[in-house]
C-alpha cells in the first residue's frame, strides 16, 4: 500500500537516510526501531510530506506519490499520531476532534448539538468517556492520545502513522490502544508503529523495519525475529566498524567505599526504585534502550529532574533532595545529553564556559580575576586539547567534537567526585572520539567514579567495568567482570519482564 | 563546511550592530553642526544631556534584564512609585525620603524577580501587573496630586552643577560606569550573560539561577527608582501620573538600538548609552528643524527596524 523505494535524505554533514526501502501492506501493523538518530523521525517527516526525499520515491496505492506538505499526506489518507499530542488544548474535546470538518446545519451555522452527539458515539469506541464540552486540555494525557488517534482515523485514514504512542497512557489504556489497532488491522488500515517497547511490539505488530545510522539493516516478519536479535540489529555494530580507545578495564575491584550511592530513585512513572552504586575509579554503564530511563537517571541524580523520592550520597553524604547547586557541591558533574540546549553557551567564548561553574574560586569579593581564569583555561585546553583560534573564540563556532571537550572542561574544572556521561560521544568526529574515551579512561585512573550512557552498545561494554540495565524506568539486570559482553547486554535488554 | 561562504556578510551586519550605532550618532553630530543654528552651544548640549540621562538610568537596569532574556515594562511605574514617596519623607530629610523611593524600588523588583524566576511567569506578563498597578499606587499614595519639591538638597542633584556639567548628568555616568563593571567584571555580570545565553545549561551547571534573576530584576527596579527621584528633582515637582510615562519604551528602544540582542546573553552598556543618545539626538534634531512628532515618531520606527534587521544574525547561528 504505501512503498518507499531507495529513498536518501541529506541534511549538512549527515546522510540522514541512506537509501531506505520498506513496504507497508494494507492492514499490516509495522513496527518501525531504531535508537536515536537512527533516522526513524526522518523517515516518518519523509512519509507525512515535512521532508522532500533527495533521492528514491515514494509509492502510494500503487502509484507514484509526492507529498509537498504535511497537509497533502493527510488528504492522501496518511495521518499521523505524534509523541507529544497535536491538538488545541484550549478548545473542547468534540471541536478538537471535529477541527476543520464541523458538522453544519441548513443555515451554513456549526450544528452542535449533532457535533457532540457523533463525538461522544466515535469517542465511546475508544474508551473515553469524560464529556466531550470540556477543554481538552483538562484531560488526562492519556485520554487525549485517544483523541487524536479517533481524530486520525477519521479523516478516512488509509494509513496510520503512531510514534511512541504509549509513552504517556496507562496499562488499561494500552489495552484499548490495542483493541483499536486491531480493529484497524481488520478494516485493512495499515499501521507503523514506533515504539522501545519490545513487549508491546511482540504483542501488535506483524513486521519490522530495524533503521541504524539511516540504512535499514533488517525488515521482515517480527515472528521470525527473536528478541535477541532484535535488540543486536538495532544497537549492534558491523564487525567492520571502528573500535574504541578504551583501555582492557581492568578487572580488579576495588574495595574503597562508593563514591556514589543512589537508592530508590523514584519518580512519577520514568523512574522506579533505582539503586546502584559507583567506586571510585569505577566506570558503570547504564545500559537500555531509549525511553528507558537512563538520562532521566543521570540528571535526577544531578538534581535536575524531579524526584518523588529516594536519595543521593556522595562519599557517603547524603544531599537530601538534590538540587543543581547541591550536586555540584557534592561534586557531582552532570554532561547532559542534549549538548546544545543544555550543556554548552554557544554566544559566549571558550574561556567563558570552561570558567562558568567556578566563578567564585576564580574572583575575589565578586570580582573575577583573569588571571586565574587564564591559569584554569589554559590548563584544561591544553590537557583536553581544545582546538579552538583562542580562548575567546565562541563556543558555538568550535566543532562538535571540541565543544564536548569545553563541556567536559567546565564540568572537570570543578573538580567532581563523580561524573555523569550521557552520550558523550554523540555527534562527534571519530578522532574525538577516541580521544573522550581516553580521557573517560583517565579521569577513572586517577580516582573518578564514573557513569556511562551510551547507545552505542560497544561503547557502553567496553568502556564500562560494570553496567546497570534499565527497562522503562526499572533496573533490569547488573552485568559485572565477565558478563561485560554485548551477548549479555542484549540478552539483558531483551529478556521481558513480563512475559 | 559552509561557514567560509556564509562568514563574510555576517561579518559586516555584526559590525554594523556593533559599531553602526556610534557613527550614526556620528553623521547626526555632524549634520547638526552644519545646518542646525546654536546646536554646538553648551546650553544646547546641557539641556540634550540632561533630558537623556534619566533614560540612560533606566535603560541601563533594562539592558540587564534583557541581557537574561527578559524584559521589564514596570519601570516607568517604579519611577511613579519613587515620586510619590518623595513628598512623603522629604519632612524627615533628604536621605530619608531618597531611602524610601530606593525601597520602592527594590520591593517592586523583588516581586518581579519572583515571578520570573521562582513562579516561572513569562517576564513581559510579570512586569505588567506592576506595570499597570504599580502607577496605580503611585497616584493613590500622591492622593493624584502634583506636589511641588523645594528641598535645596534635593533640588541640587536634579538642577546644580557640579564643576560645570550638571549633577544629574554626573550620576548617570557613574551609574554607567558602575553596571559596565558589574557586567565585565564580576561574577554576577558573567553569571548574567550564562543565563541569558542558554538557562538549561546554566542551571545544570550548578549555577544560582533564581539568585541571579532576581538580583537583575532588583538592580532594574532600583534604577528605575534612582531615576524616579532625579526626575522630581529636576522638575521640582511630584506627579505620579506623568513621571516616566512610556519611559519602558524609550529605554527598550535604546537597549536595541544600542546592539543588545533581544535573544539574551550579551549586554553591550556603552552601546545602550549611545542608543539613548542617538534617540534624543533624533528627536532633538527634528523639533530643531520644525518637524511634526508625528515624523519623529515614524523616524524613530525605522531606526528601530534596522536596529533589529542589523542584530538578526544572531539567531541564525
Amino acid at each position: 500500500m504505501l512503498e518507499v523505494l531507495d529513498v536518501s535524505k541529506i541534511f549538512p554533514g549527515v546522510r540522514a537516510l541512506d537509501r531506505v526501502s520498506f513496504r507497508l501492506a494494507a492492514g499490516e501493523v509495522h513496527a518501525l526501531v531504531g535508537e536515536n538518530g537512527a533516522g526513524k523521525s526522518t523517515l516518518i517527516k519523509v512519509l507525512t510530506g515535512v521532508y522532500q526525499p533527495d533521492e528514491g520515491e515514494l509509492r502510494y496505492q500503487g502509484e507514484k506519490a509526492q507529498f509537498g506538505t504535511p497537509m497533502d499526506a493527510q488528504h492522501a489518507g496518511i495521518s499521523t499520531i505524534y509523541q507529544e499530542v497535536n491538538l488545541i488544548p484550549q478548545m473542547s474535546v468534540a471541536h478538537n476532534l471535529f477541527l476543520g470538518r464541523e458538522p453544519r446545519n441548513r443555515f451554513g451555522l456549526l450544528d452542535e448539538k449533532r457535533m457532540h452527539h457523533e463525538a461522544r458515539e466515535i469517542l465511546a469506541g475508544y474508551g473515553v468517556t469524560a464529556d466531550v464540552k470540556r477543554q481538552l486540555g483538562t484531560l488526562a494525557l492519556g485520554a487525549q492520545q485517544m483523541v487524536a488517534l479517533a481524530r486520525a482515523v477519521m479523516i478516512d485514514a488509509k494509513v496510520v502513522i503512531m510514534d511512541e504512542p504509549t509513552s504517556s497512557l496507562e496499562p488499561r489504556e494500552v489495552e484499548t490502544l490495542f483493541g483499536i489497532i486491531r480493529d484497524l488491522h481488520r478494516r485493512g488500515i495499515g499501521i507503523i508503529y514506533v515504539s522501545h517497547r519490545l513487549d508491546e511490539l511482540y504483542q501488535i505488530c506483524d513486521a519490522v523495519t530495524i533503521l541504524r545510522d539511516g540504512r535499514v539493516v533488517h525488515t521482515g516478519k517480527l515472528a521470525e525475529l527473536e528478541r535477541i536479535k532484535l535488540v543486536s540489529l538495532m544497537l549492534g555494530r558491523e564487525m567492520s566498524g571502528s573500535f574504541s580507545a578504551f583501555k582492557e578495564s581492568d578487572p580488579e575491584v576495588s574495595d574503597a567505599p562508593p563514591v556514589l550511592r543512589a537508592r530508590g530513585l523514584t519518580s512519577r512513572r520514568k523512574l522506579h526504585d533505582i539503586s546502584f552504586e559507583v567506586r571510585p575509579g569505577e566506570v558503570v554503564g547504564l545500559g537500555g534502550l531509549l525511553g528507558a530511563g537512563r538520562s532521566e537517571t543521570i540528571k535526577a541524580i544531578g538534581g535536575a529532574y524531579p524526584l518523588d523520592s529516594g536519595d543521593v550520597q556522595v562519599d557517603g553524604v547524603d544531599l537530601k533532595k538534590p538540587t543543581t547547586v547541591r550536586a555540584v557541591k557534592a561534586g557531582i558533574a552532570v554532561q547532559p545529553e542534549d549538548r546544545k540546549a543544555e550543556g554548552i553557551i554557544a554566544g559566549l567564548s571558550v574561556r567563558e564556559n570552561i570558567a562558568l561553574a567556578v566563578l567564585p574560586q576564580l574572583s575575589r569579593f565578586g570580582l573575577v580575576s583573569d588571571a586565574k581564569i587564564d591559569a584554569i583555561v589554559e590548563k584544561y585546553m591544553t590537557r583536553l586539547r581544545i582546538k579552538a583560534s583562542g580562548p575567546g573564540q565562541l563556543v558555538g563556532d568550535l566543532s562538535g567534537g571540541n565543544q564536548q571537550k569545553v563541556l567536559l572542561a567546565r564540568l572537570l574544572a570543578t573538580g567532581p567526585r563523580v561524573l555523569l556521561l550521557d552520550e558523550p560521544t554523540r555527534g562527534i568526529d571519530v578522532g574525538a572520539k577516541a580521544e573522550v574515551q581516553s580521557l573517560i579512561d583517565e579521569l577513572a585512573a586517577e580516582g573518578l567514579g564514573v557513569v556511562l550512557v551510551s547507545s552505542d552498545a560497544e561503547e557502553l561494554i567496553e568502556g564500562a567495568d560494570r553496567v546497570v540495565v534499565l527497562r522503562d524506568g526499572v533496573v533490569v539486570g547488573t552485568l559485572t567482570g565477565a558478563e561485560v559482553t554485548t551477548e549479555d547486554l542484549m540478552a539483558t535488554i531483551a529478556a521481558g519482564g513480563n512475559q | 563546511m559552509t561557514t567560509q561562504v556564509a562568514a563574510r556578510p555576517a561579518v559586516n551586519l555584526k559590525g554594523l550592530s556593533q559599531y553602526g550605532v556610534y557613527l550614526a550618532i556620528l553623521l547626526l553630530v555632524l549634520y547638526n553642526i552644519f545646518f542646525t543654528p546654536y546646536f554646538l552651544t553648551w546650553s544646547n548640549l546641557r539641556i540634550q544631556l540632561i533630558q537623556v540621562a534619566p533614560i540612560v538610568i533606566v535603560a541601563l537596569g533594562m539592558a540587564l534584564v534583557i541581557g537574561t532574556e527578559g524584559i521589564d515594562l514596570s519601570v516607568g511605574s517604579v519611577m511613579a512609585l519613587a515620586a510619590a514617596l518623595i513628598p512623603l519623607y522629604l519632612g524627615y530629610g533628604v536621605v530619608a525620603a531618597i531611602l524610601a523611593s530606593l525601597v520602592a524600588g527594590v520591593v517592586v523588583g523583588l516581586i518581579n524577580g519572583v515571578l520570573v524566576a521562582r513562579v516561572g511567569l513569562q517576564p513581559i506578563v510579570a512586569t505588567l501587573a506592576l506595570f499597570v498597578g504599580g502607577r496605580g499606587l503611585a497616584v493613590v499614595i500622591s492622593e493624584g496630586k502634583l506636589k511641588d519639591v523645594r528641598n535645596p538638597d534635593l533640588i541640587y542633584l536634579g538642577s546644580g552643577d557640579l564643576l560645570g556639567i550638571p549633577v544629574l548628568v554626573w550620576i548617570a555616568a557613574a551609574l554607567v560606569v558602575v553596571v559596565a563593571f558589574l557586567v565585565r567584571r564580576t561574577v554576577f555580570g558573567r553569571r548574567l550573560l550564562a543565563i541569558g545565553g542558554n538557562r538549561p545549561a546554566t542551571e545544570l551547571a550548578g549555577l544560582p539561577v533564581k539568585r541571579v534573576l532576581i538580583t537583575v530584576y532588583v538592580l532594574c527596579a532600583v534604577l528605575a527608582s534612582i531615576a524616579g527621584l532625579l526626575s522630581v528633582a529636576r522638575i521640582q515637582s511630584s506627579d505620579a501620573s506623568a513621571v516616566g510615562l512610556l519611559i519602558e519604551l524609550s529605554a527598550i528602544t535604546a537597549v536595541v538600538v544600542g546592539g543588545t540582542p533581544l535573544t539574551g546573553g550579551k549586554v553591550r552598556v556603552l552601546g545602550t548609552v549611545a542608543g539613548a543618545l542617538l534617540m534624543q539626538l533624533v528627536i532633538a534634531t527634528m523639533i530643531k528643524h520644525n518637524l511634526q512628532p508625528s515624523t519623529t515618531e515614524m523616524v524613530q520606527a525605522v531606526i528601530i527596524l534596522i536596529a533589529v534587521y542589523v542584530a538578526r544574525e544572531r539567531k541564525t547561528r
